[in-house]
């Protein structure tokens, strides 16, 4: 087996000096942007869907329109589909987990005693 | 505050001129419905048809304070010569070129205008700019971010977007007409006027259509056009008009 390195530094990625350029049709500059919604700031972005636009700017303008015309909005976030990194649906059994891991399990920790007394000995300190 | 009877009739001429111009552009962008370039532009265009309408009947309202008719009555039961809209808002679609390029010069406009209404000694026209001051600057940043893409498209893009600043610039010019109130209204501070209002619209869409490569006429290049908030229009408004209050006519007492 040969391993090959991960690092870019020693894997160059091969680019072929001259492509052919046909072109382009039309409507080949639009892409898909996908849209995170943030309803009050300092929350999650929510991903909420998808906007058809030639660039982000115009997507903004147009993931506005289509997300946030109804409801709060504080914040808008478009990033193009395909910079998004996603897993293998093939792969799905990678999150399968067998369930005898009790360790792991976050009931097998007492803290909450320990909180509800930390709470119980400032209430009684400050008579609040 | 007490007004005088001169200062009531200075605030109805603005009132109206402004929500006529809203009612008006708002029912022709509408007309977009269903037509507009792409799916997002679409809803986009039809959305923001729908906040002028908004904007117009928050206009009327006050009016109908004022003891004009209520809102639906001002709206639907006034002949072409009764409305005191601009010639710009008045005219057909056209392609989106032209409708775009409207919307550019029209809501630029309408941004300064209810910036300085923000100010306005009038309180209930005061507090209304200041609510809609998002709507609007919204409306600004969608007209520029398709005049500065398409102004970047390719050469045929280009040259629709300038043909188009260049054909309607005189249409646009006809927002800042003046009516027989202008002095009073300038005089108790309701709005800094039609004159102002055209200098500082013209150094700021100049500095924009300057930014992305096109150029905008000279002020004194264009004769403007004008009669449109004296009542006088094209015979384009009285089929919209037709149109849009066509079902409101079957029963004018019909609950919605």
């Amino acid at each position: 087996m040969i391993i090959k390195s991960a690092d870019p530094r020693v894997e160059r990625e091969q680019i072929v000096a001259e492509e052919t350029f046909s072109g382009l049709k039309a409507m080949d500059f639009w892409q898909t942007y996908e849209v995170f919604h943030q309803e009050k700031r300092g929350e999650q972005h929510q991903h909420v869907g998808s906007v058809h636009a030639p660039d982000a700017e115009m997507a903004i303008l147009f993931a506005k329109e289509q997300y946030a015309r109804r409801g709060q909005t504080a914040n808008i976030w478009v990033v193009k589909s395909a910079d998004v990194v996603a897993t293998e649906y093939e792969d799905t059994d990678i999150f399968e987990t067998t369930p005898d891991k009790f360790h792991r399990d976050p009931g097998s920790y007492k803290v909450m005693d320990r909180i509800n007394a930390y709470k119980e000995r400032i209430k009684e300190e400050t008579g609040a | 505050m007490n007004f005088e009877q001169k200062h009531i009739d200075a605030l109805k001429e603005l009132l109206y001129k402004m929500a006529d111009d809203q009612l008006i552009i708002g029912h022709r962008n509408s007309e977009w419905t269903g037509l507009g370039p792409v799916l997002e532009e679409d809803i986009a265009f039809s959305s923001m048809a729908q906040d002028k309408i908004g904007q117009a009947y928050q206009l009327y309202s006050i009016l109908n304070e004022l003891g004009e008719s209520d809102p639906d009555t001002v709206a639907f039961t006034r002949n072409a010569e009764q409305f005191h809209c601009c010639e710009l808002v008045t005219l057909p679609i056209g392609g989106f070129d032209f409708s775009l390029v409207r919307h550019f010069y029209f809501d630029n406009a309408e941004l300064l205008r209810f910036e300085s209404l923000a100010q306005s000694t009038f309180d209930p026209l005061a507090m209304l700019a200041k609510k809609y001051k998002g709507e609007i600057k919204y409306h600004v940043m969608h007209a520029n971010t398709w005049i500065k893409q398409l102004a970047n498209g390719n050469e045929e893009s280009k040259a629709k977007m300038q043909n188009a600043i260049n054909n309607t610039f005189a249409d646009a010019l006809g927002i800042f007409e003046k009516g027989p109130y202008e002095d009073v209204l300038i005089e108790i501070g309701f709005f800094m006027g039609e004159d102002a209002l055209k200098k500082q619209w013209y150094d700021k869409i100049k500095t924009f259509v300057e930014s992305v490569g096109l150029s905008i006429p000279a002020l004194d290049s264009a004769t403007p056009n004008l009669g449109g908030r004296a009542g006088k229009h094209s015979a384009y408004l009285q089929p919209m008009l037709t149109e849009m209050t066509e079902v409101y006519a079957i029963d004018p007492s019909a609950d919605w």
